[in-house]
């Protein structure tokens, strides 16, 4: 249980601050971060049973109105696998996502965009991977919209990720963006992460097996946490 | 020897941006009706054993500005120094807590149980602490840190003796208030930049 993480890969993630994201200018820590090999904190994390997820916790379509009026905008499914760095799946990972609306407006006390809340839509959705660490969710394809940081800059579609794996140091928050979208290159919070295929792994590609006649488009997003090394009770241990 | 596969690179962060709460913190943002279950988000429950503490404080920007979108998560072991699922561990203690700067104020306060010193499976022995992670607009990537305490033993602590600069050190040392009560400020740059870990 307690196999050491691989350590983190810092080129594999966004630099703390570029100066055309004016937010991460004065919150960017500017001393390095302090190397350590992981310990007992990061090795365990809080579970979470998937007697949590009542049946329409994934479908962002429905569970705000629970399930009297659908929300307003393209039905799409997002799914996909988590997998550790060994490409092994995690089951039972929790994943909580949130986005704004099909007109790019989020529920949000603090969101003061002029385009309207859709009655029909909350914008938040949960899993809980299953055995192999697949999961899915139902939801509308959010709109772009504009953010007060360089004039004129807009987000391009997104879906926020939020996800547990078996470890606290495998937390991870990101996006997901939609292949095509031609916003996605002329976003500062994309350009943050400095490797192109970094980037590419963020950009879920139209998924044409997944979707369904008449019904909804689909996408799929794989997402990568960090894996424990190799040792040599591998063949004892199942996953983490 | 075996060839072992190439590993997979860890998928990238992006910031939480300012409406974290939807996703994360819906009961307390408008969202509470989504969900029948609410996630549990406090790090310890009643009948749990040991000293019930609250840590309270803020995050700073480096022009001294109070963040009001933080959100931040601890994870700790229990007073015996035990974390959940570990044989004999306390099961009125979660570990895990979830909360938020307030969105006036700035201000964050959770109550939890002090946590127990931990051992690693190679012995070591860590002082108490709890591991913290922090997102907000303009954090690129989730930060860790660690909260210890000032009036604990914290000699040899691993990582605590890692940091050369004993100025630096204190950043990471929760002040007691009295009354079990404990201040924690977070400084994302400035003269009082907490040290924050590659974990
Ligand atoms: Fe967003």
């Amino acid at each position: 249980m307690t196999d050491r993480l691989i350590p983190r890969d810092r080129a594999s993630h966004p630099v703390l601050t570029i100066p055309e994201y004016r937010s991460s200018v004065r919150r960017a820590p500017t001393q390095p971060l302090l190397s350590m090999g992981s310990t007992p904190a990061e090795e365990h994390g809080p579970r979470f049973g998937h007697s949590l997820i009542g049946p329409l916790d994934n479908n962002l379509i429905l569970n705000w109105t629970r399930g009297d009026a659908p929300a307003l905008g393209e039905r799409i499914l997002i799914h996909g696998r988590i997998t550790d760095q060994h490409g092994r799946g995690v089951p039972d990972a929790l994943i909580e996502i949130w986005q704004a609306n099909g007109a790019g407006r989020y529920r949000h006390v603090k969101d003061g965009y002029h385009a309207p809340l859709d009655p029909n839509f909350g914008g938040c959705g949960r899993t809980i991977t299953d055995e192999t660490g697949g999961y899915s969710f139902m939801t509308i394809r959010p709109g772009a919209y504009p953010w007060p940081n360089r004039p004129n800059d807009w987000r391009p579609m997104h879906v926020h990720f939020s996800v547990f794996g078996h470890a606290f140091g495998q937390r991870l928050v990101t996006q997901m963006y939609f292949e095509g979208d031609p916003l996605i290159d002329r976003c500062p919070i994309v350009a943050t992460i400095q490797d192109r295929s970094q980037i590419d792994r963020l950009v879920a590609p139209l998924d044409m097996a997944a979707a369904k006649s008449m019904d909804y488009l689909a996408y799929k997003f794989d997402i990568v946490l960090r894996g424990k090394r190799q040792t040599r009770f591998e063949n004892r241990l199942e996953g983490l | 020897m075996t060839q072992t596969p190439p590993l997979l690179r860890e998928t990238p962060a992006q910031t939480s941006g300012p409406y974290l709460h939807i996703g994360c913190l819906p009961v307390t943002n408008g969202l509470s009706h989504v969900y029948d279950t609410p996630l549990p988000i406090e790090a310890a429950h009643a009948g749990a054993k040991g000293e019930w503490i609250t840590l309270q404080g803020s995050v700073f920007d480096g022009a001294g500005d109070v963040l009001l979108d933080a959100m931040l998560e601890s994870w700790q072991a229990d007073a015996a120094g035990l974390y959940p699922g570990q044989a004999g561990a306390d099961p009125a203690l979660s570990g895990f807590a979830r909360f938020a700067s307030d969105g006036e104020t700035g201000a964050f306060s959770m109550r939890t149980i002090k946590p127990g010193a931990t051992q690693g499976p190679d012995g070591a022995r860590y002082a108490p602490h709890l591991a913290l992670w922090i997102v907000a607009r303009g954090i690129t990537a989730g930060l860790n840190t660690r909260i210890y305490f000032a009036d604990a033993d914290n000699a040899d602590d691993p990582v605590l003796s890692q940091i050369a600069d004993p100025a630096r050190a204190q950043t990471l040392l929760a002040q007691p208030l009295g009354e079990g009560v404990y201040r924690f400020d977070i400084h994302l740059q400035g003269d009082n930049e907490t040290v924050f870990l590659d974990i």
